[in-house]
């Protein structure tokens, strides 16, 4: 069962097809090390890579573009990376029916491209350049016009599968209105590996916009957070359908907050000037998005988020209207860590996030002080509290084990202990070996 | 004594009298849902008020073994709501307080029993609205509306009930109360559970997100004289980046049964209509509305009408939102089918759909959401001619499968339910559908939750996961080794 060349190596080597390597120090997580890296070219192949590593017990961690292999928990064990890079055709793009199936592997911006060529986009904006359609699946992340269009479990309407044991599975289909069967794509989006490996997906499409136009509003430093929240509030709710509505704030010592927002389709600078309107004086019109549009924030000397030695990247999600007021909290936590926090966000669509860092790069302690105050402030359900979340995307590597540090937050109450046994439960029937990327979730899945 | 009557006798420890239904004749007003030939009389009929009253039917369920199903207005077109003459019908007709409404995060949060129209008439008068609007919102339930994921005429722009809920307080099928919400981290069993029929537990509130109504509205007939004038319209709409709130298409037998019943007076001799409804911001919806018009008559149109007025707009609709009932002034019988083709695979289905017709004899009216390519013919037949019903039963399973053969779907917004699980291995493989059952067994093992619903043959939960007997076909062309 061994290969030349790769000794030692259980069945994988075998596979007729499947490209197979030994996986190089390039490879290693912190804390695990795979041995191989398997790069199926077909789902037929990623099922046979499946099958070979459930028969001799081996954890799987699926990769695309790498981009936030270091998001979430980190693999408590992995054996067998398998990267999507292969896969990486359009398998169908039926403009008729604004429909499009891609496989795991293609870059988002690879796909952007082809679609617009034919006039038709994905209206998904993908905060991190170089992620593939399964990595932007698999973590759910979504950008600016999430506030218009939702994010990618909304625009998904067919999905692939790869279950742990190789049974290959799919769910709904290549039409845009269909509730035939359980909706997997759903449960998979966002799942970080956890259940299985997404080999395809089928989205909905829009026309591309004829134009689009940027109202953009410098705020005053000092600016209240009812002023913030009565500016949003007015934008979300004027008729002209803003597809986005951005909050960025740099952070205390780097300048004052703006807001931004979008208007695209039919007569988009007409509209524009409606909401600039509505925004008052200062507001300006452009066709140029601000240079921080679409990206995620950063601040001081981190690295690029989600490698070692880069940031602590924070998700804060509660009801849009409660958002201006946890900016200054953010703030006070930035002071009293010694930090630097910068701010970005759909704050129209109730998502915020939030970049730390200080003089040095941040250590996993002060992160942790800085997430537990936060949590303290924001995870509060009971006497008006802001009922939020605060989910921890990617962070310096030697953050405590605390509880307080859960990348994923804390479940305190009976009815969240009882959803996160759901969970367990689920992951339980899909992966009842524990090999698909263990320790990577939310609510203690391993 | 039946084990459901020994759990009635039980019920009647903890609900009111008037809470409690186990008289048989009262017990058959809930035989059926809105799919009226799969009958069934339930165990016994519980109406309770609160989340709390709701798990403690489901409690005691899950002690006894006994099967449940919950039902809303019971409007509902594929038997998702057909209750077990060996269980208990959790009806929520009693839970229809509105709870919450926050205009400044655009939210409601209502009872399951509340109307779906409710939640707009709600929050019409603050400039908003829900957006999902199944053509029975007067009387469906939110509730119904979750379990089944519903549509409407205008999701090709809005989309369905999941993109617009955002948080469910469920009781799971062993009695525990668990809110689902977007915000929160993990699973999206939010998505997972919307749409899932009633088989993954009940659902007891429900937050749902408003719509802000729209500053211009514009609403368009034209009539065309075939079918194929018609759908060529619809294609040239999307392909010139028109993404209307609703485009409708009635065929010649649809309008003729809609003139029968309501006096609808669209464009005599129109072999086809098609209405498409625009809105949006004013400036939007004008220009868009040029596009439209010209290409309605490049398309053949001999007729344009444009409401003016609400008034207007109403007298367009009032023809399609008539046609199901109105088919019945043509027909002593009919079947409504709700098939899914890819929209470019509209003519080929429908020309398929004509040649069924001659060679069964059953005439078929065609009345289809085009431009998501969701298609409702009602095929008709007459009840009293021996075998005509069959032979429409016929009819209508063909037409799924055309559906399917185009790449399509069995069905768009009616569901599964009972009425076409049947149907799922056409559309789906047994891979599939044990993946999605998977999902079934991690929240309900015993199957209780409407059991016979979705799933042709339910697999029992114990079995251990993904094995397989026999050589893999992987294995038998060589693709893979077994290991």
């Amino acid at each position: 069962m061994t290969a030349p060349g790769l000794p030692g190596l259980p069945g994988l080597p075998g596979l007729s097809g499947v490209r197979v390597r030994a996986a190089g120090a390039d490879d290693a997580f912190p804390g695990a090390r795979p041995r191989w890296v398997a790069l199926p070219g077909s789902v037929d192949e990623m099922a046979a890579v499946m099958r070979a590593s459930a028969a001799h017990d081996l954890a799987v961690v699926p990769l695309g573009g790498g981009t936030k292999r270091l998001w979430g928990g980190l693999p408590a064990r992995c054996d067998v990376v398998v990267g999507t890079e292969r896969l990486d055709q359009v398998i169908e793009h039926a403009t008729g029916d604004l429909v499009v199936r891609v496989q795991a592997g293609v870059a988002m911006e690879a796909l952007a491209e082809a679609l617009a060529a034919k006039g038709q986009e994905l209206a998904l904006d993908v905060p991190v350049p170089g992620t593939t359609v399964g990595g932007l699946l698999a973590t759910a992340i979504a950008g600016p016009r999430r506030f218009r269009y939702g994010t990618a479990r909304d625009l998904l309407i067919g999905i692939t599968v790869v279950l742990s044991d190789g049974t290959i599975a799919r769910a709904g289909g290549k039409v845009v209105k269909n509730v035939a069967g359980y909706d997997l794509g759903k449960l998979f989006t966002g799942s970080y590996g956890t259940l299985g490996v997404i080999a395809d997906a089928t989205f909905r499409l829009q026309p591309l916009p004829a134009t689009r136009a940027w109202v953009t509003l410098d705020l005053d430093a000092q600016g209240s957070p009812d002023r913030l929240g009565g500016l949003v509030a007015a934008v979300a709710a004027s008729t002209q359908e803003p597809a986005a509505i951005e909050l960025d704030w740099p952070g205390p010592e780097r300048g004052a907050p703006s807001l931004a927002v979008l208007v695209e389709g039919a007569a988009a600078a007409e509209r524009a000037l409606a909401v600039r309107d509505l925004m008052g004086a200062g507001a300006r019109v452009g066709d140029e998005p601000p240079p921080w549009w679409g990206r995620l924030p950063s601040a001081g000397r981190s690295g690029p988020m989600g490698h070692p030695g880069g940031g602590l990247l924070l998700e804060i999600r509660a009801a849009p209207s409660r958002l201006p007021g946890v900016v200054p909290d953010i703030a006070a936590a930035a002071r009293r860590t010694g930090t630097e926090a910068a701010v970005r966000g759909s704050i129209a669509a109730g998502v915020l996030h939030v970049a730390v860092d200080g003089e040095r790069a941040v250590d996993g302690e002060r992160a942790a002080e800085f997430v537990t105050m936060l949590r303290s402030r924001i995870e509060v359900a009971r006497d008006g509290g802001v009922d939020g979340r605060v989910v921890m995307l990617t962070s310096p590597e030697a953050v405590p084990p605390a509880a307080a540090s859960d990348p994923w937050g804390q479940e305190s109450t009976r009815r969240e202990l009882l959803r996160r046994e759901l969970m367990l439960r689920v992951k339980e029937r899909f992966d009842p070996g524990h090999r698909m990327s263990p320790g990577r979730f939310a609510g203690g899945i391993r | 004594m039946s084990t459901v009557d020994r759990l009635a006798a039980r019920l009647g420890e903890l609900f009111p009298a008037d809470a409690l239904i186990t008289d048989p004749v009262r017990l058959r007003t809930y035989e059926c849902d809105g799919l009226t030939y799969h009958r069934a009389t339930p165990g016994v009929v519980v109406l309770p008020e609160s989340a709390e009253q709701v798990a403690a039917v489901v409690k005691l369920c899950d002690e006894h073994g006994v099967p449940f199903v919950a039902r809303g207005s019971g409007t509902g077109l594929s038997g998702g709501a057909l209750p077990r003459t060996d269980g208990v019908l959790i009806v929520t007709s009693r839970m229809r307080r509105i709870l919450e409404i926050d205009i400044p995060n655009r939210r409601v949060v209502a009872e399951p029993g509340v109307t779906n129209l409710a939640i707009t008439e709600a929050v019409r008068d603050q400039g908003y609205y829900y957006a999902p609007d199944p053509s029975s919102q007067q009387i469906c339930s939110i509730g119904g509306n979750v379990a089944e994921n519903s549509g409407g005429a205008h999701c090709l722009k809005y989309g369905f009930t999941v993109n617009h809920v955002i948080a469910v307080e469920i009781v799971t099928p062993d009695g525990e109360i668990v809110t689902l919400s977007e915000q929160d981290p993990g699973f999206d069993l939010l998505g997972t559970f919307i749409g899932s029929e009633g088989t993954l537990g009940i659902t007891t509130e429900i937050t749902v997100r408003l719509s802000r109504t729209p500053e211009a509205v514009t609403t368009l007939l034209a009539a065309f004289a075939d079918i194929e004038g018609g759908g060529r319209a619809v294609s040239a709409v999307i392909s010139a980046g028109v993404v209307p709130a609703a485009i409708e298409m009635m065929d010649a037998l649809a309008i003729e049964a809609a003139e029968a019943a309501v006096d609808c007076r669209y464009p005599a001799g129109a072999g086809a209509v098609l209405i498409v409804e625009l809105d949006g911001p004013g400036a939007e919806v004008t220009h868009q509305f040029a596009a439209v018009e010209r290409i309605c008559r490049d398309s053949g149109a001999f007729e344009i009408r444009v409401a003016a007025s609400a008034e207007e707009r109403a007298a367009i609709w009032k023809g399609r939102k008539s046609a199901f009932a109105a088919v019945g002034r043509i027909s002593p019988a009919y079947i409504v089918q709700d098939g899914v083709v890819p929209r470019t695979s509209l003519p080929g289905v429908l020309a398929g759909i004509d040649r069924l017709q001659e060679e069964f004899g059953i005439r078929v009216a065609n009345v289809f959401h085009a431009g998501d390519g969701n298609l409702h013919p009602l095929v008709l037949f007459d009840d009293a001619v021996p075998g005509e019903g069959e032979r429409a039963e016929d009819v209508s399973g063909r037409i799924l499968d055309l559906c399917v053969e185009h790449g399509g779907s069995i069905t768009g917004e009616h569901g599964v339910g009972v009425d076409k699980a049947k149907f799922m291995p056409r559309m789906f493989s047994e891979d599939d559908l044990d993946t999605m059952q998977l999902v079934r067994c991690a929240f309900d093992p015993r199957n209780l939750s409407n059991p016979g619903k979705i799933f042709p043959t339910p697999r029992l939960c114990g079995e251990v996961p993904g094995v397989r007997r026999g050589v893999h076909p992987l294995v038998e062309s060589g693709l893979a080794e077994q290991f």
